[in-house]
């Protein structure tokens, strides 16, 4: 099944075109209010674009006339798994195969499969309330797939979930997503990389970049795939060796990739481990030096991130101290110029 | 912990609380036990009670018929003047009941609104048992549509969205969601609904007046007795005291489940 989706909704500021290929695991990325909510919630027919179409193959579902989100089969999971509370886990799974007229022991056996399937057929006869988070979360996958969705939708499924489970709820995703059309809706970078085959950045409404989902990480074009890739970014226009932003940052780098013109837009992508931190400017070295305040300090493997806006640079313990770093300390952030990786935005 | 209440709001509460119980205490003590089943068994008494149950448990089941209905498009429609028809559909809870009988009457009584044309069909509604259920159907719709739309909202959309993604048409949303999340709600005001018709007297005087073993229903027999056998109409009275708290207790336990349930 491949969907395709164009769609404005002017009062969340969202307009967004988005294709996913049949078979093709799609993430959606981007800060809090970026609108990917809003998308799976137009792909699911639960809110009508002011303008747009999406398609489901040959299948019109928004466009001349709406097809209500029980016809479309897309089903939906969301943060939380809202499973039918009066229901147990075995008939909340069958729901679906009995919504379309499935026998009630065949929708029960059907249930079972997908029970087993996410590793959860021992809840078979738990209520809801009977179960632990990461239980009902796997019982609502069992619940959507059993749907037999011909369009997956999956709000940051594993946001609500203690940490402790959610790499055996990502690996049984993992599984159960191979080969299906699917749109999943992460804030996690490992999401972005483990189930997706290809990553959408959203930013206020608009997709900002897509690509694979290990190429994005590796050579971020917008701030939020560098945030979440953990890179630092300066976006700006090439010209005479540098990268220089709007707001008068300039970032010596090393452009790769397609050849560069003076003028063009390109961004400056550097790793926090490639940052060096001084009190005062370092005089008569090529190296960009980037006067910063900083904004917090964090724990970061056995070094120290610090944090300066969007900038981060990870200096050892040691240093940290020695400088005598605080929130608010002006320090200038040094980084080679071979340590930056310069391309076209 | 708890954080408490000022101290000096005790005695008010305690006032309140014995304002309402001692009545209740009175009835009791005035009780005449040696005679008591006599009187609650009397003819006339069985007669009541029963044609009070018979009805209240008929409008009860009216008032769930119209009311679901009610409830579900107040709670999970918007349309323009909602607000209005919200308020008119309640106002018999405010309207004394006496003008809400008199209102039945020139609705359904041979004068009526309505009256010419069921008289037509050979349908006399004033006067009659059919009279007394609407009367108490009327009064007591709104206990059914607000305990439920409350609920209604209370539960929320999101079951029923997630549902309809599962491929569950309305009609299927509805009875296997809808309908199961908020039955404590739908218990419970069905349960005070029926509670408001077995009181029910204004109204029921009114539109469908007193006539033994047609419409003479439990308050209104005790309101006959009470002038010439104070003792029967005290003995009846405890019986309906009892049916109320048990009512109360029904509806309470209603309460608890669906908070237990949310």
């Amino acid at each position: 099944m491949t969907l395709l989706l164009e769609a404005t909704v002017a009062d969340r500021g969202v307009d967004v075109a988005l294709e996913v290929a049949a078979g093709e695991t799609v993430a959606l990325l981007g800060p809090n209010g970026a609108g990917k909510s809003t998308v799976l919630a137009v792909a699911a027919g639960l809110l009508r674009p002011d303008t747009g179409t999406v398609r489901l193959d040959d299948h019109e579902l928004t466009g001349g006339r709406v097809v209500p989100p029980h016809a479309r089969r897309t089903a939906l999971l969301a943060q939380d798994p809202l499973l039918f509370p009066h229901l147990t886990a075995l008939d909340n799974v069958a729901f679906g195969p009995r919504s379309a007229g499935v026998r009630r022991r065949a929708a029960r056996d059907s249930a079972r499969r997908w029970l087993a399937e996410v590793g959860a057929a021992d809840l078979a006869g738990r209520r809801p309330g009977e179960l632990s988070g990461g239980q009902a979360q796997r019982v609502a996958v069992a619940r959507a797939l059993a749907a037999e969705p011909r369009l997956l939708l999956l709000d940051e499924p594993m946001a609500a979930l203690d940490v402790a489970v959610t790499p055996a709820l990502r690996q049984t995703l993992r599984r159960v997503l191979e080969g299906r059309t699917t749109v999943v809706v992460t804030h996690d970078v490992l999401d972005a990389l483990l189930l997706a085959d290809r990553v959408v950045v959203l930013d206020r409404g608009r997709v900002v970049e897509q690509g694979p989902a290990a190429d994005v990480l590796a050579r971020p074009r917008s701030p939020f795939a560098a945030r979440i890739a953990g890179l630092n970014l300066v976006a700006g226009r090439w010209s005479d060796g540098a990268v220089r932003s709007d707001d008068g940052r300039v970032v010596a780098g090393t452009p790769s990739g397609p050849v560069l013109r003076e003028g063009d837009p390109a961004v400056a992508v550097f790793r926090p481990r490639a940052v060096s931190v001084f009190r005062d400017p370092p005089g008569g070295s090529p190296r960009t030096a980037l006067a910063v305040v900083v904004t917090d300090l964090e724990p970061h493997g056995d070094q120290v991130r610090v944090r300066a806006g969007d900038l981060a640079a990870d200096v050892t313990a040691h240093a940290a101290a020695e400088l005598d770093l605080a929130p608010g300390t002006p320090v200038t952030f040094s980084v080679k110029a071979t340590e930056v990786d310069v391309y076209a935005r | 912990m708890t954080p408490g209440v000022p101290r000096w709001l005790l005695l008010p509460a305690a006032l309140g609380a014995a304002f309402v119980l001692l009545p209740l205490v009175a009835i009791v003590a005035r009780v005449p036990w040696g005679d008591f089943d006599e009187l609650v068994t009397s003819e006339a008494s069985r007669e009541a009670l029963l044609l009070s149950l018979r009805t209240s448990a008929t409008s009860t089941v009216l008032c769930v018929l119209l009311g679901v209905p009610m409830a579900a498009v107040l709670a999970r429609t918007s349309f323009p003047g909602q607000g209005v028809v919200r308020s008119l559909v309640l106002l018999p809870l405010v309207l004394p009941p006496v003008v809400g009988g008199l209102a039945l009457l020139y609705t359904f009584g041979r004068r009526g609104l309505l009256g010419e044309t069921l008289d037509v069909l050979g349908v006399q509604v004033a006067f009659s048992t059919a009279a007394v259920v609407l009367a108490q159907t009327f009064v007591a719709l709104p206990f059914l549509v607000l305990s439920l739309e409350g609920a209604l909202r209370t539960a929320g959309e999101r079951y029923e969205l997630v549902a309809a993604t599962l491929g569950a048409r309305p009609t299927t949303v509805f009875r296997r969601v809808t309908l199961p999340l908020v039955l404590p709600g739908l218990l419970s005001g069905a349960v005070l609904a029926f509670a408001r018709a077995l009181g029910e007297f204004g109204a029921t005087v009114t539109f469908a007046g007193s006539l033994e073993g047609v419409t003479r229903t439990m308050p209104t027999q005790i309101y006959l007795l009470r002038e010439t056998d104070a003792d029967g109409a005290v003995a009846l009275s405890l019986v309906l005291v009892v049916v109320a708290v048990l009512v109360i207790g029904l509806a309470t336990r209603g309460r608890t489940a669906a908070r237990g349930l949310s």
